[in-house]
């Protein structure tokens, strides 16, 4: 277990690795939100996800949907470390002719499930996907990553609505709750407290845990699969740029790319933590 | 107007879907009685979803079903599909190319008293722009089956336009539809005139008045709008040098565009339409209506008269 843990640590690690590297040679993208979200990727697509890279469109595969869109490097960097395509793709992201658009595109990436960048729209696809595979009465489930600004849009609440009326036990979101969009602190730019209260409400199942603490991301994704009467959300407590000083709980970090020598910085002080999850 | 509503008709072909193939699911908000969707509820309880009134959520939970191998067939009226949730329907169905037909019903100015607010008059504007999206607009319960049939079997997204009140019979039972191809009801020489929908049959009509007064229009059916038959469009503008369309729909952006596009390009004649002229609707039977806003056989009459004296 502790051995699983802190190979889990180095991936999430070497995600925050490519997300620098691949925001830094497009000199575009959204490096703050990626970086808050590697520690729950890293548990997805290392531990607990049923896929095949070998064969991704396999029927009974887990889904995962970045409803968050903009987070794309974390997603490519682990389906690229899981092996759904190869890691040399990854210094294409966001150039011309590459299939790692600014945000997913199901129909260019291997593993990538659902199309998503327009806010919310991706939850509710999570959604119709567990009411499909429910009907087929299919071992599957259906992960989706929420951000903490994007629960503003009306369509997720519709969404929630949905899941918990029709009993979406299948179905696990995961809100990457760093408290900062583009404009500002979520709560000052449109507050969504009480989150847990909403969901609840809602009619789902609410787990609050800190998103950077690995066993408490694995303890909360297996209690969600217990859950039989409905959905879950686990509402993950992150910081935007996790793991790059110079980057956390900074909200300029939203959707800017970091400078030559920043990218310098950013990796060696990553390359250190590593040597040191080694040591420990 | 007689006849059985398009709705109905479609209502009905879902029932015949649903049995034939066990990866039709059907959708709706909250208005399954008023788009006949309630005869697929009643026939396949557990295929049929009731996402409540939240038409961008209609959408999105299409997609995922559809992501997962289904066969969705979203309804609700036209306004709210293609207007409320146009974004959903971009970003979600179309830029995927996901396999989602939405079923929009009670479009166009027939909608009658319900008013401008639920009177969709630019729909297919909305939905033609759209890649990968096709749009078909049936005349009468035959074509409705046929393409509610048709679109089950294509791969990707389809824009299916029905209407809320009964319509004549134009075509025989057994016809068949193909994307991409009109039907050429009527042969003539003097004058096209372009029409779908409940236009189609008015189309009829205007060429039986106009040939009392010796002029031959050849009537095309287009309710392929999306892939339009290109080829028939040429071809008949070569034939009567003069073309006139008909849409229970804007003049902008609808039909009376996409033939404007095609000929301007290919074969340049005047174009005259009959359609909405950029106005919204209001409350009335639908036969006021149509009489007001200019949509009827008269109507394509004196746009042909127009077409006329436009022609070199």
């Amino acid at each position: 277990m502790q051995e699983e843990i802190l190979n889990l640590k180095l991936i999430a690690n070497q995600l925050r690795q490519h997300v620098i590297k691949m925001v830094g040679e497009a000199n575009s993208g959204h490096p703050g939100g990626s970086l808050s979200a590697a520690d729950i990727l890293a548990v997805l697509f290392f531990k607990e996800m049923r896929i095949d890279p070998a064969n991704p469109k396999w029927q009974d595969r887990d889904r995962f949907v970045l409803s968050k869109g903009h987070a794309s490097p974390v997603l490519y960097a682990a389906l690229a470390e899981r092996g759904f395509f190869p890691k040399e793709w990854l210094s294409q992201f966001r150039k011309i002719n590459s299939p790692l658009q600014g945000h997913p595109d199901m129909k260019k990436v291997p593993g990538v499930e659902m199309s998503t960048g327009s806010l919310g729209q991706g939850f509710s696809t999570a959604v119709g996907m567990a009411l499909g595979l429910k009907l087929d009465r299919s071992p599957a489930r259906v992960y989706v990553l929420l951000g903490d600004g994007e629960i503003q849009e009306g369509i997720v609440w519709e969404a929630a609505m949905a899941a918990a009326h029709y009993k979406l036990n299948n179905l696990t979101a995961i809100l990457d709750y760093n408290g900062l969009q583009i404009d500002g602190p979520v709560q000052e730019v449109m507050n969504p407290e009480p989150v847990a209260d909403k969901w609840r409400s809602f009619g789902f199942k609410v787990i609050t845990i800190d998103g950077h603490n690995i066993p408490e991301i694995i303890n909360a994704i297996d209690a969600a699969r217990q859950h039989l009467e409905g959905p879950t959300i686990i509402i993950a407590k992150t910081i935007k740029g996790k793991g790059v000083s110079f980057m956390e709980n900074r909200v300029e970090w939203h959707g800017s790319a970091p400078k030559p020598e920043q990218v310098a910085e950013a990796l060696s002080e990553l390359q250190a933590r590593r040597e040191k999850l080694w040591e420990e | 107007m007689g006849g059985i509503a398009t709705r109905e008709a479609y209502g009905k072909a879902l029932v015949e879907l649903g049995q034939e193939n066990p990866k039709i699911v059907v959708l709706d908000a909250d208005l399954s009685k008023s788009t006949k969707t309630s005869d697929f509820a009643k026939a396949f309880p557990e295929r049929f979803f009731n996402i409540g009134i939240a038409e961008q959520n209609l959408m999105g939970v299409a997609a995922g079903l559809a992501a997962v191998g289904k066969i969705p067939f979203a309804s609700t009226f036209a306004v709210f599909a293609a207007g409320r949730a146009f974004e959903i329907i971009r970003n979600s169905i179309c830029y995927p190319k996901l396999n989602v037909k939405i079923a929009a019903t009670h479009a166009g100015l027939t909608v009658g008293e319900d008013g401008a607010s639920h009177q969709a008059i630019e729909d297919l504007a909305l939905m033609r722009v759209l890649p990968n999206m096709q749009v078909f607009v049936p005349a009468d319960a035959a074509q409705t089956r046929a393409i509610v049939r048709k679109a089950a079997e294509i791969e990707g997204p389809v824009y299916i336009r029905l209407g809320r009140s009964g319509v004549p019979e134009v075509f025989s039972p057994d016809i068949r539809f193909e994307p991409g191809r009109g039907t050429v009801l009527k042969e003539g020489k003097d004058v096209t005139i372009v029409a779908l929908g409940i236009m189609t049959a008015k189309a009829l009509e205007a060429a039986k008045m106009l040939e009392a007064e010796g002029i031959a229009a050849r009537v095309l059916d287009m309710a392929s709008l999306k892939p339009i038959d290109r080829e028939l469009l040429v071809e008949s503008a070569r034939l009567t040098g003069a073309v006139v369309t008909a849409e229970e729909h804007s003049v902008i952006g609808g039909l009376g565009s996409a033939v404007a596009e095609v000929l301007s390009e290919e074969y340049p004649v005047p174009v005259v339409k009959v359609g909405v002229k950029d106005v919204f609707g209001e409350s009335g039977t639908p036969s006021a209506l149509l009489e007001k806003y200019g949509l009827t056989a008269r109507d394509i009459v004196a746009a042909v008269q127009k077409a006329l004296t436009l022609k070199r």
